[in-house]
């Protein structure tokens, strides 16, 4: 039976069929298949996705509160497993010391100003009421006593933590600082910062990287001579000097009341600065690409079909680079991370009651003094800080060896 | 070799002027200079006082004035802050301090790093090849900052062995030294394996060993020259690294160098005294990486300078 039906079927079929089970090995899946054997990438990838994760959902953690001030009895605690719950402390004057209540009793006076406000028919006492209820909402909010200017969304997630753990805290495992906060707690909020100024002034850099470098490549001649000029000379000025000088002076009252006016705070300068920073070498990395592939023949098939210059590099030449590309921003956010944790340590970057990582040891080094030893105030922080820069540089170590060519068969 | 130098100092030039116009328009920028605002003067007194750092003139003579006096008389004004200082002193008092733990720091990194990389190169796969690999790329992911809490915690506070902070004795330069130069040593050694490893498969390693060398003679004399070579390339990267890094650990063990004055500068806003610094930072950086490159071509004859 088995060889009639072979007989129905044609040379050319058989061969067909047998070409559509060979899987073409595109350069992702290859590389990828390249990286899965590389464990150390990996484990630092699982790390980082884990770190992502735990450090997006902080608030849904049962984490101690991260400003609480607890100066009578909570100061520079050596890590423990001493219990801990949320609004414990006395001069909070939460209703049965905890947030539990409080959280429902305020709902419930919030709810009752709400429905006054809707039968009032005074505009006078109206108002004095609309008033008396916004500041409930600000300052009067019990979520304003433990965390610091918490969005809608976190006060969603803390909900959400309250609903799980109740009053339920994580002990300082990590220590308390000076001012009785709980180190761990301020480990991850602090990460928060920390993260987001790795990517967002990376994703900065890229921007301006890579437009740069790929217009510069692909326009050659005089004007590629002249950006990379421009390019050459600003890598001969010590950026980091002339950062910090630049961020003291956009920081200072007068020009911080006018950048204000247009919602630019010292984060967002931050960002610009270190960004401005990075994508130098970004710029030189794409033009070097660029300049290899904008004489291959789908680009020329480009020009051909009559495609304008911008849509070519955007559409045809930038995907093409992206390998590279990826690898180096896997290596530029550590650095970034690393200015930043140098800057916050310094003084000149994030400042009080907003935390990061470069902060927390700057805080744990101020407490180190001959009497006593508060080494947890540096460790913790510091391992945190270390470890996800380790992470990312193997990260950046493997993905490069995964997408080299030159590494296959090794 | 005079046609290149000549090139770099035009480019130097052209590059200090870029930075001193930079961050003389930034300094301008605030309104009113740093002397107005936490209390007000009397009018008389902030009269004398802009006369004195000439900001009663128009922009572009203070531009010029102020250029003219940093290139023809070395001379960076008053300190806006520190009172009876000149930018020069504040400069001349911290720069050999800078310029001697900077030194140490390269001159440690150097040391160490190459060291554990030919170990690490000759020993391949051994033991030490793990650990000191291990180590440094350990090294290269510490930041300096907590590297160095760390170290004045164990070794000033906990074992008391070296004094905490100053700059009085060599015992003092050490564990700052020690700490600057720490992840510079980490990625030397890391840069001189890899180029040992290659170094050791050519031919003319080979010869030597056939010729009858011992594997010490072999190893100075003919591999490290060459395997040196991208440790050369990266002392420019690294003078850049250790500037900066001196900003913390001058700061962390209070020794009283250009960074601490640099910090102090920024964040007290005391202008001229920071814009001072950062052209000296400039020179510095652009001098080290023209010396980087001419060491570049002596010791690989298949580099031309350009």
């Amino acid at each position: 039976m088995v060889s009639v039906e072979k007989k129905n079927t044609s040379p050319q079929q058989e061969v067909l069929e047998k070409a559509l089970q060979v899987k073409g090995v595109s350069l992702w899946r290859d590389a990828a298949k390249r990286l899965r054997k590389n464990w150390a990438a990996m484990g630092s990838l699982y790390f980082l996705v884990v770190l992502a994760l735990l450090i997006t959902f902080t608030p849904l953690l049962p984490l101690q509160s991260p400003t609480e001030l607890n100066l009578k009895d909570r100061q520079y605690q050596s890590p423990g497993f001493g219990a801990a719950t949320l609004g414990s402390s006395e001069d909070l004057k939460f209703k049965d010391r905890s947030l539990v209540a409080e959280l429902a009793s305020y709902d419930e006076e919030k709810s009752n100003l709400v429905d006054q406000i809707a039968k009032e028919t005074d505009t006078e006492k109206r108002t004095e009421l609309e008033l008396e209820l916004a500041t409930k909402q600000g300052i009067g909010h019990p979520f304003n006593k433990l965390w610091h200017r918490p969005g809608y969304i976190t006060k969603a997630l803390i909900r959400t933590r309250l609903l799980v753990f109740g009053d339920y805290c994580i002990p300082s495992l990590c220590g308390t600082d000076d001012s009785g906060r709980d180190v761990l707690s301020r480990i991850f909020w602090g990460g928060r910062v920390s993260l987001v100024v790795g990517l967002v002034a990376t994703l900065v850099s890229l921007i301006i990287g890579v437009f740069y470098g790929a217009v510069s490549g692909y326009l050659g001649g005089i004007y590629d001579a002249i950006m990379m000029r421009a390019v050459d000379i600003l890598y001969s000025i010590p950026f980091i000097f002339v950062v910090i000088f630049l961020i003291t002076i956009l920081t200072e009252d007068s020009n911080k009341a006018f950048l204000e006016s247009y919602g630019i705070d010292k984060i967002v300068i931050f960002y610009f600065a270190i960004g401005a920073i990075y994508w130098l070498t970004m710029s030189r990395v794409v033009r070097g690409q660029v300049l290899s592939i904008k004489n291959e023949q789908y680009i020329d098939a480009a020009r051909a079909i009559g495609v304008s210059t911008f849509p070519i590099v955007f559409r045809h030449v930038i995907p093409n680079v992206m390998g590279v590309v990826i690898v180096y921003l896997t290596l530029t956010i550590p650095a970034v991370m690393l200015f930043e944790a140098f800057l916050s340590f310094l003084g000149l970057g994030v400042s009080a009651p907003d935390v990061s990582w470069g902060l927390l040891v700057n805080e744990g080094v101020k407490a180190v003094t001959p009497n006593k030893i508060y080494w947890w105030l540096v460790l913790f922080p510091g391992l945190a800080l270390a470890g996800t820069l380790f992470s990312l540089n193997f990260l950046g170590d493997g993905l490069r060896d995964a997408l080299d060519p030159k590494m296959k068969n090794r | 070799m005079i046609q290149f130098l000549v090139k770099r100092f035009l480019w130097l030039i052209v590059t200090l002027l870029i930075v001193y116009t930079v961050s003389f328009f930034l300094m301008r920028s605030v309104p009113g200079g740093p002397f107005q605002g936490e209390k007000q003067l009397p009018p008389t007194i902030q009269r004398n006082i802009e006369r004195r750092f000439e900001l009663d003139k128009p922009l572009s003579y203070q531009y010029f004035s102020h250029l003219n006096k940093i290139v023809f008389q070395f001379d960076f004004g008053p300190s806006y802050r520190l009172k009876d200082y000149t930018v020069n002193e504040v400069i001349a008092s911290g720069f050999p301090v800078s310029m001697s733990l900077g030194v140490f720091a390269l001159s440690f990194a150097l040391v160490l790093g190459v060291s554990a990389g030919v170990v690490s190169a000759m020993y391949r796969h051994s033991v030490w090849d793990v650990t000191l690999m291990t180590v440094a790329t350990l090294g290269i992911a510490v930041p300096n900052f907590v590297l160095a809490s760390l170290c004045l915690i164990v070794f000033v506070f906990y074992l008391g062995i070296l004094p905490a902070a100053g700059w009085s004795s060599l015992e003092s330069v050490l564990l700052p030294a020690f700490c600057l130069g720490a992840p510079f040593a980490a990625y030397i050694a890391r840069l001189t394996r890899t180029g040992m490893l290659e170094i050791l498969n050519q031919d003319y390693i080979r010869t030597a060993y056939a010729k009858g060398l011992t594997t010490y003679s072999v190893v100075t004399k003919h591999a490290l020259k060459m395997a040196i070579i991208p440790v050369v390339s990266y002392l420019g990267p690294a003078t850049a690294g250790i500037l900066t890094g001196s900003l913390v650990l001058e700061r962390i063990f209070a020794i009283p160098g250009m960074g601490t004055h640099f910090v102090e500068a920024a964040l007290q806003r005391d202008y001229t005294l920071a814009m001072g610094m950062i052209l000296v930072y400039t020179l510095i950086l652009s001098v080290m990486n023209t010396l980087v490159d001419m060491a570049y071509a002596m010791l690989d004859p298949r580099v031309k300078l350009e």
